[in-house]
């Protein structure tokens, strides 16, 4: 649409017919209604290249959540729900905002168009800075696409020293421990940028360009909020882990294996237990372990095997539990043992099965995340077309146009987010 | 061409969407988003997938109808968004019968890389 405008201002100064037509209206088109009506059946096509394109991705989803619908739904644990609804939930207001600014154009209402489309700008900032929160979180944990996957239910927070062991060179150890650091700092410079701009025009008396740095202020200080947002959120759900990954290392349990930590707790534990099962018998409780320290080691191990990924520990708390049972008393049925090969479950949280769910989960919302970024620039740009009031009831396409793309990018997520967050 | 040079004046063919229909496909949007976060914490059983996902068609036929103006486009560009998620049907089942009739499950397992290299140097040792 740039080039159509561009042309059709110089067409309007120097061409010489007798041929009156609006600056907006391209010399090629005979009115503004098939000028509109171009341009809208091209974004329809465009749009449908869309669909097509992102269809590739929903087939790969479908496809191997057809495969393996066990490493979905383990996975899926692992994305926050709270943060999914919330990007949600801004995602349709920004659409309700676009809406209205459509809306606002066709009406000419200059200061609403203004306010509409920087509130969109604004929500799709909230939208990126609550993804950061999600990514950077996940990074730090390794939750990674296959191939880079390291995340370890019993070291969820691995060191420096413990990511190069993995094989991270430099940059990665410190990509992945400071990642929110990294994704801010572009947004943190283009804020810095535009609060410049905004002193620099101000002092100088450019009225025009104050009034689209104002504006991109704000939205540049909404990517923040969104951040604040993300990590409050947050904050709330991992504080289990935190915890959990504290009790671990005082149990004394060498994070640097990279083995199956479950298994190798659960080796141990089973001794621990053992020399609790054949003990009481031959000595005086008291003695040994008193019933409150017991007590206290059932609710630690209760706490990691909260965790859901935790299997070895979940089958070891049922062991000492039955073991409780029976040292008070209780009969205790043997055909009870259910730790046949036949029903233990597959582990999920495998490199390459769990890190293919999360190459398909980086995949999509990535790419998602590009169209909300590439909607925020287009939007950029018709936030200062509408400052200088460039459209009119005859001349509202780029905002429909722009409008669409963004309803679109919405749709996506619309199916996104309950295909990958909501599966149980 | 000539055919349609109408005054640009008297002719209006914008159509602004009313403001209480925005709000109320906004409302019905967040609405069905609280439905489909509270079901997700019900089991249905093999059709909590379908349920979300007539949950989200119903959404995204709200937004694409009221927001994008598709019910009151015109039939060709309607024809040609529809007929894209027709195409995407086709792509993704004909996909997966294939890949379902293939081959069972075919992700590459490399788990056993990292025990592989730790065990290497005992493996030399002994």
């Amino acid at each position: 649409m740039a080039t159509t405008e561009a042309s059709s201002e110089t067409a309007h100064e120097d061409h010489g017919h007798d041929h009156d037509h609006p600056a907006f209206l391209a010399h090629h088109f005979d009115t503004p209604e098939q000028q509109f009506d171009s341009g809208k059946l091209g974004i329809w096509l465009f749009l449908v290249t869309e669909v097509l394109f992102f269809s590739g991705m929903f087939c790969a989803y479908a496809m191997f959540r057809a495969l393996r619908p066990d490493v979905f739904e383990g996975c899926s644990q692992f994305l926050n729900t709270k943060l999914g609804a919330i990007n949600t939930g801004v995602l349709l207001f920004s659409s309700l905002t676009m809406a209205w600014a459509v809306r606002c154009a066709q009406t000419e209402d200059h200061k609403t168009l203004t306010g509409m489309l920087a509130a969109t700008l604004s929500c799709a900032m909230v939208f990126l800075g609550v993804k950061a929160i999600e990514y950077s979180h996940k990074w730090g944990m390794g939750l990674l696409p296959a191939g880079l996957f390291f995340y370890d239910p019993n070291n969820q927070h691995p060191t420096a020293e413990q990511l190069e062991l993995i094989g991270f060179g430099s940059f990665g150890v410190s990509f992945l421990q400071n990642a929110l650091f990294y994704i801010c700092a572009p947004f943190a410079i283009g804020l810095i940028g535009v609060v410049i701009w905004l002193v620099v025009s101000l002092v100088n008396g450019r009225k025009f360009q104050v009034a689209v740095a104002k504006p991109l202020t704000v939205v540049f200080v909404f990517f923040f909020v969104g951040v604040g947002l993300g990590r409050i959120l947050e904050s709330g759900e991992s504080h289990d882990s935190h915890d959990s990954h504290a009790v671990a290392h005082v149990d004394g349990h060498d994070a640097h294996q990279a083995g199956d930590h479950a298994s190798d707790q659960h080796a141990g534990d089973a001794h621990a237990a053992d020399s609790h099962s054949t003990d009481p018998p031959a000595g005086d409780h008291d003695s040994h372990g008193s019933p409150v320290e017991d007590g206290g080691e059932l609710a630690v191990l209760e706490r990691l095997a909260a965790e859901k990924t935790n299997t070895g520990l979940q089958d070891d708390l049922a062991a000492r539990q039955r073991q409780s049972a029976v040292a008070s008393g209780a009969i205790v049925h043997s055909d009870e043992i259910t730790s046949t090969i036949e029903t233990v479950p597959e582990e999920v949280l495998t490199p390459s099965r769990a890190g293919v769910f999360f190459s398909i989960y980086y995949c999509m919302t990535g790419v998602h995340a590009i169209h909300i970024i590439g909607g925020i620039i287009v939007l950029i740009w018709l936030l200062v077309r509408s400052v200088r009031q460039d459209f009119n009831r005859q001349y509202f396409g780029p905002v429909d146009y722009v409008g669409l793309y963004w309803h679109l990018v919405d749709l996506i997520w619309i199916y996104l987010f309950p295909l990958l967050y909501l599966i149980r | 061409m000539s055919a349609h040079g109408h005054s640009d004046d008297g002719h209006d063919f914008a159509h602004p969407m009313p403001i209480p229909v925005l709000l109320a496909v906004f409302v019905a949007l967040t609405i069905l988003t609280i439905i489909t976060v509270a079901q997700s914490n019900f089991s249905f059983g093999g059709i909590d997938v379908i349920i979300v996902m007539v949950i989200a068609t119903i959404k995204a036929t709200l937004v694409a109808a009221f927001f994008m103006h598709l019910a009151y486009d015109k039939p060709f560009n309607q024809l040609l968004f529809v007929g894209s998620f027709v195409f995407v049907g086709l792509f993704v089942i004909f996909t997966i019968g294939d890949s379902q009739m293939t081959s069972g499950d075919f992700i590459p397992v490399d788990d056993a890389v990292p025990a592989v290299v730790e065990s290497a140097p005992m493996a030399g040792a002994e």
